[in-house]
């Protein structure tokens, strides 16, 4: 009896072990021009089985993660009638941008043991917070964080953003914000049945600055002094233009 | 018609910055300001990170003062010496504000340090002026003519020199003092300093009123020159294409300020500036002591 069920247990680990994701996008690469407003990404796909679905409803989660930084979260307080800022938390590593979208509430997809072995919601995925000792309140700080990029559209979860069908196609699309910072953005697939997850699969997308802005932005870091003697070669150039300008206008 | 500005890392519309830099140009024409104090604090209000803010309007001072200083440079009525002398003092204290502003920066506190400075200054200076003007106004309806007062300890100081275009014998101290100050004021403020300088070298240094306003801009160049040079590569927060929206809309508008300012009184004008000086004060006053709605505040730390 025993041997009977182990048997059955192997067969529908294999069996789930079986399905895998095929997934596309409408671009692997995002160009930041001086006209940039932001940007759509499609992701699409489709579940390859060998054999008819296993049990539980299918569900999809897909990210978009942007390159992580290192952050202080500040809080103001009142002092002495203004308004400082006091305490302050350090966040070792919390993604420039992170998208989340489903195809169903996450609590119908994910377990919680699950979502923290593979980081996938917005709260998993910030990283470990290093908070001095007269903070005891760390928590607030991260919820902090989370909060004011939703505001922006930095951090997004869009529940029922992933349309599947027949579960064995779905796509969705991802709505980057004119305010990106540029690196290499992670999207990964996850294939979800009962909470767990049963296949994923990840591709890199590269966000890049173009033309005169790539230009700019690396003058600015990499020869900082030509930078500066440019810019004020163009401030004087200015003023100078203006001044003969309007000499001859006057004249 | 937005843009992308490359080291704010924000993408604002194009049109907009046009309209600041236009605004504050008609009224760096019609006042004779250079009007940093304006575009700074307006900066901060469509989403400019402040750090981006300061740094990029001291570039855009470089380019209304240097416009502004040929007209003076032709009429001659810049005093090199006494420049120079405020120069001096100016290098010094920019080298001071930039230490100071990359040290509060990295307590996090760089917000605060701009808010307040400007809340002080913008508040005095709006208030003095405000009252001088309404003076001025009483006098003139009373016919009675302003007198210039002389401060003797400003005599008494050693390092004497000859200042020819100013006509005035005086220690090189005060100067360079004031130099100093106003020095500090443009790495942290963003601001030329000119609303600062002038007065001080009116009732403090006893300067002629016509070689003010050109001597004042020729220290205003260089400190600002400097400040971004030293800007650009401490805090990597020099936006040039932001700079040049400014500068567009600024030259436009100072010619357009220029003819405004012809049309007006002396004091009336005067009387505006104090207001507009006293509104921008009350507003970053009222930022400071209400409670803001959003607590806390994300920065990225420099890597």
């Amino acid at each position: 009896m025993i041997r009977w069920l182990f048997l059955l247990l192997i067969l529908t680990t294999s069996a789930s072990a079986q399905e895998e994701v095929i997934a596309g996008m409408s671009s692997s690469r995002i160009s930041i021009s001086a006209n940039f407003d932001g940007s759509e990404i499609l992701i699409f796909g489709a579940v390859k089985r060998e054999q008819s679905p296993p049990e539980g409803e299918l569900g999809v989660i897909v990210t978009v993660e942007g390159p992580g930084q290192p952050l202080t979260v500040r809080r103001l307080e009142r002092r002495a009638l203004i308004w400082v800022n006091g305490e302050a938390v350090r966040i070792a590593r919390a993604p420039s941008f992170y998208a989340i979208n489903t195809s169903a509430p996450l609590a119908q997809l994910l377990n919680t043991q699950a979502d923290a072995r593979a980081r996938i919601t917005t709260r998993r995925v910030i990283g470990t917070i290093d908070a001095p000792m007269e903070v005891n309140d760390a928590t607030a700080f991260s919820q902090a964080l989370i909060r004011i990029r939703k505001d922006v559209n930095l951090y997004q979860t869009n529940i029922n953003a992933v349309e599947l069908r027949e579960e064995t196609l779905f796509n969705t699309t991802v709505t980057l914000p004119a305010n990106l910072v540029e690196g290499i953005y992670i999207s990964r697939i996850f294939l979800t049945r009962n909470g767990e997850i049963v296949a994923t699969s990840s591709t890199a997308i590269d966000v890049e600055k173009i033309g005169l802005e790539k230009f700019l932005y690396n003058l600015a870091y990499d020869d900082p002094l030509i930078y500066a003697l440019l810019s004020i070669a163009l401030a004087i150039g200015a003023g100078w233009g203006a001044s003969a300008a309007f000499r001859y206008l006057q004249s | 018609m937005q843009i992308y500005l490359p080291i704010a890392e924000v993408s604002i519309n194009a049109i907009l910055l046009l309209g600041i830099g236009g605004l504050v140009g008609v009224l760096s024409g019609m006042f004779g300001v250079g009007g940093g104090f304006l575009i700074t604090p307006l900066l901060f209000f469509v989403g400019i990170p402040p750090a981006v803010a300061v740094a990029t309007s001291t570039n855009q001072i470089v380019a209304s003062s240097f416009s502004a200083l040929l007209a003076h440079l032709r009429r001659r009525t810049v005093d090199i010496r006494m420049g120079t002398v405020l120069l001096a003092g100016g290098l010094v204290g920019a080298a001071l504000g930039i230490w100071l502003f990359a040290y509060l920066r990295e307590l996090g506190q760089v917000d605060l340090l701009v808010r307040l400075s400007y809340v002080v200054f913008l508040g005095g200076i709006g208030a003095l002026m405000f009252v001088e003007s309404l003076r001025a106004i009483l006098r003139t309806r009373a016919g009675r003519r302003p007198q210039r007062r002389k401060h003797n300890w400003i005599q008494a100081l050693p390092l004497k020199i000859k200042f020819r275009t100013s006509g005035l014998y005086i220690s090189v101290i005060p100067p360079a003092l004031v130099g100093l100050a106003v020095g500090v004021l443009a790495a942290i403020m963003g601001v030329g300093g000119g609303f600062i300088m002038v007065p001080a070298m009116i009732y403090l240094l006893g300067m002629p009123t016509k070689v003010v306003v050109g001597t004042s801009l020729f220290q205003i160049l260089f400190v600002t020159a400097f400040t971004t040079i030293l800007h650009a590569m401490t805090n990597y927060s020099v936006d040039m294409l932001l700079a040049v929206l400014l500068i567009i809309g600024g030259v436009v508008g100072a010619q357009v300020g220029t003819r405004i300012g012809l049309l007006m009184k002396a004091e009336q004008l005067r009387i505006l500036l104090a207001v507009i000086v006293l509104g921008v004060c009350g507003q970053l006053a009222l930022e400071l002591l209400i409670r803001p709605d959003e607590l806390y505040s994300v920065g990225r730390e420099a890597s």
